[in-house]
């Protein structure tokens, strides 16, 4: 589902980063582990095509994502990559619903209301649709976040750090809730992390 | 959430930092489109009360305010000139004169002018009459619509005059009633707000005026002037203060009886005064070219043409004009830079989430398409605002003028130049957000996703 080859990528001239090769079936769940600074998170924005690497390359399903043109990559992201990051961003004009439909529209779907109260149900937070993001409290930001990854049912769902803002005990609730509809999906699920709580949840784990 | 839906959102969602730059914005479209009102009506109103008039002949002074007190009615007159002395103009056989139309001034019927004249009057500014018929003897009143609306007057009413352009009840003529034969229909020229009457009528108030008693013995003026009718009627036209009757006097006038003299052309009265002539030639040759200089130099009395004395107007009127569009178009660049700085910095607060719409799949041309909407919507909301600013403003100053000039104006009129503002306004606030909207368009995802 998921394949990298010796990717490598370098901001400048000087420093380079160069990433394990390594590849997910469909529906493996797995760990991104490295300090500060080792690359994670330039790894996982290589993997959602938000940044292109220096070499090497990156399939995703049938796609070679190099291969892709930027319109059409900004379509197969949409479409195919949920990403979670850190911290929670919302568009902060709109309401959590209207995220969840911009998330929709934006990946080329039709808004799905049923779809999107459905999966705030099982995140529990549907009474949230109708409020702007900024009335949530962090857990509950990154659930609705979840959510959003989840809405277009891509078959990849990467994770930056998701519960590294969190309490033990939203942490726990949060990556709970990730693996489990990632599982529901049957999705491909990466996190990237060094939250040293979630170490022991993941059978496959790559470190940096 | 179409994109538009999605801009409009952005906007709403932070009011008070977008407030500034409509207000701005609509303030300087309102002041635009108010000076095209203004210009469009005043310049129609001039237009409309040319009518074809190439010299108006008068008391010396100043020639403007001869042709606005003659053909605009909205100045005070100059000075009376002698019937004799006009003669030559006045006679139908002149082959340069095609028409020729008196007009004695200095009188109003609360605060609407009288205007002793012709027939040919109507003739001059092709007014037609709506109800009744045009005046054919003395104190005989054909009123323009404007006038008999306000005035409430219909076919029958009889009114007294008062002396000068002002509503006084001290200097009412008494024992004189004008009465209402004819209405005219409107036509949008200063003759909607005149009542019009044989130039005789003029002449008979004034002369008859406090005869039967004596002046107040304050008055020397008047009691001079009592004695000598001619003098008299001069005297009152000249827009002063002097006081004739007052209301009591008017009172014991009222029994006042006087023979009604055959009406005849004035032609037949050379040693009357009125106060001005509104001449249209026979085409223009040497002989009407001279006839302004020959008047000037060589009579007691001036000649103006009006096309020359408006232009001069505008001119002077084109200053203050000019400084306020420039004013108008100095608060729309601040305007259009008040909006450019208030999407610029909102970009700063927005670019992680700019950076999320793009992992959600949004192109960069969407986001560029986005913030350029949102310079549009606001443009259109400015200049929707400032529309109804002007359109209200000048229908409210709209009474104003009227009471101050006796014109209508409206503020429910759309102009041409209006759409034209509409494309200014969208291309300002195209301007405005177009840096903005490439900064969104060139965002960087990872390096703005990596410092959330």
């Amino acid at each position: 589902m998921l394949e990298t080859k010796q990717l490598a990528f370098s901001y400048d001239e000087k420093k380079g980063m160069n990433f394990p090769d390594f590849s997910l079936q469909k529906g493996e769940h797995c760990l991104l582990l490295g300090q500060s600074g080792s690359g994670k998170t330039t790894l996982l924005h290589l993997l959602g095509g938000l940044l292109s690497p220096s070499q090497g390359s990156i399939r995703i399903g049938d796609t070679e994502l190099g291969q892709l043109r930027a319109s059409a990559l900004d379509h197969f992201r949409g479409k195919n990559i949920g990403i979670i990051f850190q911290k929670s961003h919302f568009v902060r004009a709109l309401t959590i619903g209207e995220n969840m439909a911009l998330a929709q529209q934006l990946a080329g779907l039709k808004p799905d209301r049923e779809r999107i109260m459905e999966l705030l149900d099982r995140l529990n937070i549907t009474e949230k649709f109708r409020l702007k993001p900024d009335r949530l409290s962090v857990g509950e930001q990154q659930r609705a976040a979840i959510a959003r990854a989840l809405i277009n049912q891509a078959p990849i769902i990467l994770a930056d750090e998701p519960t590294s803002a969190l309490d033990d005990h939203n942490a726990e609730e949060v990556i709970q809730l990730l693996e489990e509809q990632a599982s529901v999906l049957g999705s491909t699920l990466l996190v990237v992390t060094h939250d040293k709580r979630l170490k022991d949840r993941f059978p496959k784990q790559i470190t940096l | 959430m179409n994109l538009l839906k999605l801009s409009w959102k952005n906007l709403t969602n932070k009011p008070l930092a977008m407030l500034l730059s409509l207000v701005l914005f609509a303030l300087g479209v309102g002041l635009i489109s108010f000076l095209f009102l203004v210009n469009s009506q005043i310049n129609d109103k001039f237009e409309k009360n040319l009518a074809g008039i190439d010299l108006v002949i008068g008391a010396k002074g100043s020639p403007l305010q001869l042709i606005l007190s003659s053909m605009y009615h909205i100045d005070a007159p100059t000075g009376n000139i002698t019937i004799k002395n006009v003669m030559p103009y006045l006679n139908a056989k002149n082959p340069y004169i095609k028409m020729a139309v008196p007009l004695s001034l200095g009188d109003s019927y609360r605060g609407y002018r009288i205007v002793g004249t012709s027939a040919n009057l109507l003739e001059l500014y092709q007014a037609k009459v709506r109800t009744g018929r045009s005046f054919r003897d003395v104190m005989e009143v054909l009123a323009g619509a404007g006038a008999a609306e306000e005035l409430g007057l219909k076919i029958g009413s009889t009114f007294q005059s008062s002396h000068g352009l002002i509503e006084d009840a001290n200097l009412v003529h008494g024992g004189h009633p004008f009465k209402v034969v004819g209405i005219l229909k409107p036509s949008g020229a200063a003759i909607d707000q005149l009542l019009l009457t044989p130039a005789q009528s003029i002449w008979e108030v004034h002369e008859h005026a406090g005869m039967g008693t004596p002046a107040p013995a304050v008055e020397e003026e008047a009691t001079a002037v009592d004695s000598l009718a001619e003098e008299h009627a001069e005297a009152t036209k000249q827009m002063g203060t002097m006081a004739l009757t007052n209301q009591e006097d008017d009172h014991l006038n009222e029994d006042h009886e006087h023979g009604k003299p055959q009406m005849q052309s004035i032609i037949n009265y050379p040693d009357k005064e009125i106060t001005s002539l509104l001449l249209q030639f026979n085409g223009h040759n040497i002989m009407t070219l001279n006839l302004q200089r020959m008047i000037n130099q060589n009579t007691k009395m001036q000649a103006a043409t009006p096309a020359i004395e408006i232009t001069r107007l505008y001119s002077l009127m084109g200053v203050g004009q000019d400084a306020l569009s420039w004013l108008a178009f100095i608060i729309m660049a601040v305007s259009g830079l008040s909006i450019f700085i208030s999407l610029y910095s909102s970009l700063s607060e927005r670019r992680y989430e700019l950076a999320l719409m793009r992992t959600m799949g949004a192109s960069p041309g969407k986001l560029f398409a986005m913030i350029i909407l949102e310079g549009l919507l606001l443009a259109t909301l400015g200049y929707g605002l400032g529309l109804l600013i002007s359109h209200f403003g000048m229908e409210l100053l709209a009474g104003e003028m009227k009471a101050a000039y006796r014109y209508t104006f409206t503020g429910l009129t759309f102009l041409p130049e209006e759409l034209y503002l509409l494309f200014g306004a969208l291309g300002l606030g195209f301007i405005a957000a177009v840096i903005p909207a490439i900064q969104a368009r060139n965002t960087d995802i990872s390096k703005t996703l990596a410092e959330g």
